[in-house]
């Protein structure tokens, strides 16, 4: 059930700077660049507005807010380009930045490879800003919280997490023209259960406060905290393992910037020499798309490059990788709107995941399970060996064997030492891709997954 | 800035807020880095605003705003207020703070060499000649190089009457070699790895570094790594190079003694601590030769953690952490120091930016030296592995399990290093490591290093650290695990 009622809602709302306020702060930068000298200029504009309760203990501990707004400007003269960014929006600041950029740029070689900047661009319209979000306040957020703390009270558990409710908004223009404006709006509700030692976990996220339900996630939290309790100590080896989605997605994140142009131009990522080739089962298809109703973010990508939905994994092997305009050229592509801001040395990166899923629940992953884990999410992933693309880490919150079809008793958690590759090589089942948050890598759309011989090395004291 | 931070202390003190205290923030920020020979990032970014804590019925509002005029930080503290008042919808208890004397200082670190007044193309320069003698040695198929500067101003201001200025110059370097071949990619680093070593100084760091008289052994060894032994998996001895040690202070101390971790506080993001109350002086947590402080004192150096008060005006500390391989002190703030009968905050409180909370922070964590020559623990070593400079780190949210890989090992037999190795791990439970410790060597071996990138807190702040640590050997530890699949 959720906690507000749903409505339409459209992208006005009080707090942040309207479009024409960002419109006239881009046009003043254009100016600006062109009485300081610059042959071409850009300029990104990033406003913040978010507020973030957090409980422990069952209590509210900390309760904060922040506003700001960030202009960054890159000029370029002679074959010369650099960024400098400022809070500080009085024109004479506006002027020294710029200044800044230019003589900044000027002690560099001159790049041969520098490219002119794009010239005007038309983006897909996206629709991610909720006013029931925009409007959410401090005593909103503290009444869900006080109602997950009662909750955890009345079991007898210990809640902690966070609350918080968000606007953003981005906007990008050139001296060529060029310009974007996006914005939306973000809540999130976290919350652990701890009970006798166990605990559990629960996340959503979403641009809709209304799409969130806190006290369904404290609830689900709370009855895995109860089934967490009394883990006893397996043996750590190999095992079949049910992944639930944010497990996943944390895992996999790590994969995806191995897909950018430049790394694998750098020889840095584990598809030097592999795209074309299966890799995978032939069960995983991916892609990047911005547009998916599971998604957050701009339409546009740092160069102000439309995002463009592309196939990443096809059928298990990897069939595309995402460009920014240097690497496009470089590699005689088309960008797809994916390029970091510039100048940066990692090129791009696809940021909005969608995995295709398929049709099995999660239970019905367990029925099928004769003897497994199942792994509720993972914990300071960190990389091995990049080609191979070994990752290790720990299950956190919530481990439970399960046998003949059935969860048994929970277990001490694992450390895991598991390579990606062979991981995706290996999915025997998996639920529709829905949209989930962890801790180590961004939101995607991703399903639950039932492994084979998912590698467990050690195992830990609780 | 002091007129801004009044005004806001005065605004929360009418709002009938029982404390307040206020941080103005400038920082200004300078990133160069080259790849492949030539320039990658050239940015430079600065930041002001203002970030203002209250305490209201019993319960903390924090808001921050850049909007640096008499109507922004009026609003901005109104908007702590309501957010205090909201807080003690849910609260557990009122807070309580230890007392705290008041203090009006001006303090700066002390640099010889201002990064930002020297001229960027003498930086560039540097970072491309060590860039170009990576590259001359055939094999290497990928050049990085960075530097980092930053200057930090704050004035803190707090409604006891506190009016304290500081001033922070940080600077940052280092070098990258990468080599793809036969389906394995190797890397290399030098001073460190993840962005070099940092340090509390000025362009004088980057220069005793010499990235460029390092440049071509880094980028030497990361092609031979290819052709080296793959680390075996077994059980034995283990010698740390002083910053895969620092990072391992970090990990395995210098979180579980945070006391918000201990008390539940961070329970859904960064975890907990198996350092609960009752380990307090009864815990060995390591061998005899293991003492470990939290100095914060310009005295212990320039490291990353080094202030003359922390975000909360108290002044810096020294505190012991292990005595002679006792479990003696947590991190703590004024919050929660009577928690562990404490009369007075151990001084960690600090804050990433003027837009965040200041939380319970490692400040300069370091093991105090030993006595051994580093040559003597190799030759007094008969069979083991000696493993340097990170590449990954993984610890579980309790920090009893770790699992570290470097990127290059020695194989030491006799007590020689005889051969290098490649893909190297160990692995642990933390009190079982630290009390395997046998040997740490001298302070002419030791180096405070700085870690730069901890993540703690939501929203996410990331913080500066120091880990003072000297080469180290450990028995029995478990080694080859991470790369070698069961």
């Amino acid at each position: 059930m959720s906690p507000l009622n749903k409505t339409k809602v459209d992208g006005n709302a009080a707090g942040l700077s309207s479009e024409k306020r960002l419109h006239d702060l881009v046009q003043t930068v254009m100016r600006l660049g062109k009485v300081a000298g610059a042959e071409e200029t850009e300029v990104h504009l990033d406003e913040t507005l978010d507020a973030l309760t957090r409980f422990a203990n069952n209590g509210i501990h900390q309760n904060v807010a922040e506003q700001e707004l960030v202009v960054s400007v890159r000029t370029v003269l002679d074959g010369k380009a650099a960024r400098v960014s400022t809070n500080k929006l009085d024109e004479d600041s506006l002027r020294a930045t710029v200044e800044s950029s230019l003589s900044l740029g000027q002690s560099q070689p001159k790049s041969p490879h520098l490219m002119l900047m794009p010239g005007k661009q038309r983006y897909p319209t996206v629709r991610r800003f909720a006013k029931a979000t925009a409007g959410l306040n401090a005593a909103d957020r503290a009444h869900a919280v006080r109602k997950a703390c009662d909750l955890a009270v009345k079991e007898g558990q210990v809640a902690a997490g966070i609350f918080v409710s968000g606007q953003m908004q981005s906007a990008v223009g050139n001296s060529r023209g060029l310009f974007g404006a996006y914005r939306q709006t973000r809540a999130e509700f976290s919350i652990t259960m701890q009970q006798e030692g166990a605990t559990s976990w629960a996340k959503g996220n979403a641009a809709d406060v209304r799409d969130l339900d806190p006290q369904f996630l404290a609830q689900r939290a709370s009855k895995k905290a109860r089934m967490a309790v009394n883990p006893i100590e397996l043996a750590p080896k190999s095992y079949t393992v049910i992944l639930e989605p944010a497990a996943v997605l944390d895992l996999v994140g790590f994969l995806f910037y191995d897909f950018s142009a430049t790394a694998v131009e750098d020889k840095r990522s584990c598809l030097n020499d592999r795209m074309g080739k299966t890799l995978f089962g032939k069960n995983i298809s991916v892609w990047d798309d911005a547009y998916h109703s599971g998604q957050l973010g701009a339409p546009f990508d740092g160069e102000g490059i439309p995002r463009q939905r592309v196939l990443l994994v096809d059928k298990g092997v990897p069939r595309n990788l995402v460009y920014s305009r240097g690497t496009a050229k470089r590699e005689k592509k088309k960008p797809t709107g994916h390029g970091f801001m510039l100048p940066n040395e990692y090129g791009e990166a696809p940021m909005n995941l969608v995995f295709s899923g398929a049709k099995s629940s999660i239970e019905e992953m367990i029925a099928s399970t004769d003897h497994g884990l199942l792994v509720t999410r993972l914990w300071y992933i960190r990389e091995v060996d990049p080609y191979e693309k070994v990752m290790t880490g720990m299950t956190r919150d919530g481990l439970f064997r399960v046998e003949k079809g059935k969860i048994t008793t929970a277990a001490r958690n694992f450390r895991f030492n598991q390579s990606v590759l062979e991981m995706l090589r290996n999915v025997e089942m998996m639920s529709p891709a829905v949209r989930a948050t962890g801790e180590e890598a961004f939101e995607m759309v991703v399903p639950a997954m039932k492994i084979k011989g998912f590698q467990f090395t050690e195992v830990t004291k609780f | 800035m002091w007129e801004l931070a009044g005004h806001s202390l005065d605004v929360a003190r009418l709002r009938g807020a029982s404390y307040a205290d206020a941080r103005v923030m400038h920082l200004r920020q300078r990133d160069l880095t080259t790849k492949n020979g030539r320039v990658g990032t050239l940015a430079q970014s600065e930041s002001i605003g203002i970030g203002v804590r209250v305490l209201a019925n019993g319960a903390w509002g924090f808001a921050s705003t850049d909007q640096l005029t008499k109507e922004g930080v009026g609003a901005c503290a109104a908007e702590a207020m309501k957010l205090a008042k909201a807080s003690a919808l849910a609260k557990r208890s009122d807070v309580l703070m230890a007392p705290e004397e008041a203090y009006v200082d001006s303090w700066q670190s002390s640099f010889r060499k201002d990064p930002f007044e020297l001229p960027l193309e003498t930086q560039l320069d540097l970072l491309l000649k060590a860039d170009a003698e990576m590259r001359r040695v055939k094999g290497v198929t990928l050049t990085e190089t960075d530097l980092q500067f930053r200057k930090i101003d704050s004035w803190f201001a707090s409604s006891i009457g506190s009016r304290i200025h500081q001033r922070k110059v940080i600077s940052g370097c280092g070098i990258v070699a990468t080599s793809y071949r036969d389906d394995e990619i190797q890397k290399r680093s030098y001073p460190n790895s993840f962005g070099g070593q940092h340090a509390l100084q000025g362009f004088e760091l980057v220069e005793e570094m010499d990235l460029v008289k390092h440049a071509p052994r880094v980028a030497e060894e990361v092609v031979a790594l290819h052709s080296a032994r793959q680390c075996p998996q077994k059980t034995g001895t283990l010698i740390l190079g002083g910053s895969q040690l620092g990072l391992q202070i970090h990990e395995s101390v210098g979180h579980p003694i945070e006391l918000d971790r201990v008390l539940g506080q961070e329970a859904n993001f960064a975890g907990t601590s198996f350092l609960t109350l009752d380990k307090l002086n009864n815990l060995k947590y390591g061998t005899e030769i293991v003492n470990v402080v939290a100095d914060a004192r310009v005295e212990h150096g320039p490291g990353l953690g080094t202030f003359a008060y922390d975000d909360e005006g108290v002044p810096a500390q020294c505190t012991d952490i292990i005595k002679d391989g006792q479990f003696r002190g947590y991190l703590s703030n004024r919050e929660t120091a009577h928690l562990i009968g404490l009369a007075r905050s151990s001084g960690t409180m600090r804050t990433e930016n003027w837009n965040r909370l200041p939380i319970i922070r490692m400040t300069n964590i370091s093991l105090k030296p030993g006595t051994w020559r580093e040559d003597d623990l190799i030759a007094y070593t008969d069979d083991g592995i000696l493993m340097d400079t990170n590449r990954s780190w993984s610890i579980d949210d309790r920090r009893y399990q770790f699992q570290f890989s470097t990127e290059i090992g020695w194989e030491i037999k006799g007590g020689k290093k005889v051969r290098m190795i490649k893909n190297p791990s160990y692995s642990g439970i933390t009190t079982e490591f630290w009390n395997s410790c046998d040997a740490i060597c001298s302070r002419e071996h030791w180096t405070l290093w700085g870690t730069p990138n901890c993540g703690k807190g939501q929203p996410m702040q990331t913080m500066g650290t120091g880990h003072g640590a000297a080469p180290a050997r450990f028995r029995n530890v478990r080694m080859g695990t991470a790369f070698g699949q069961e």
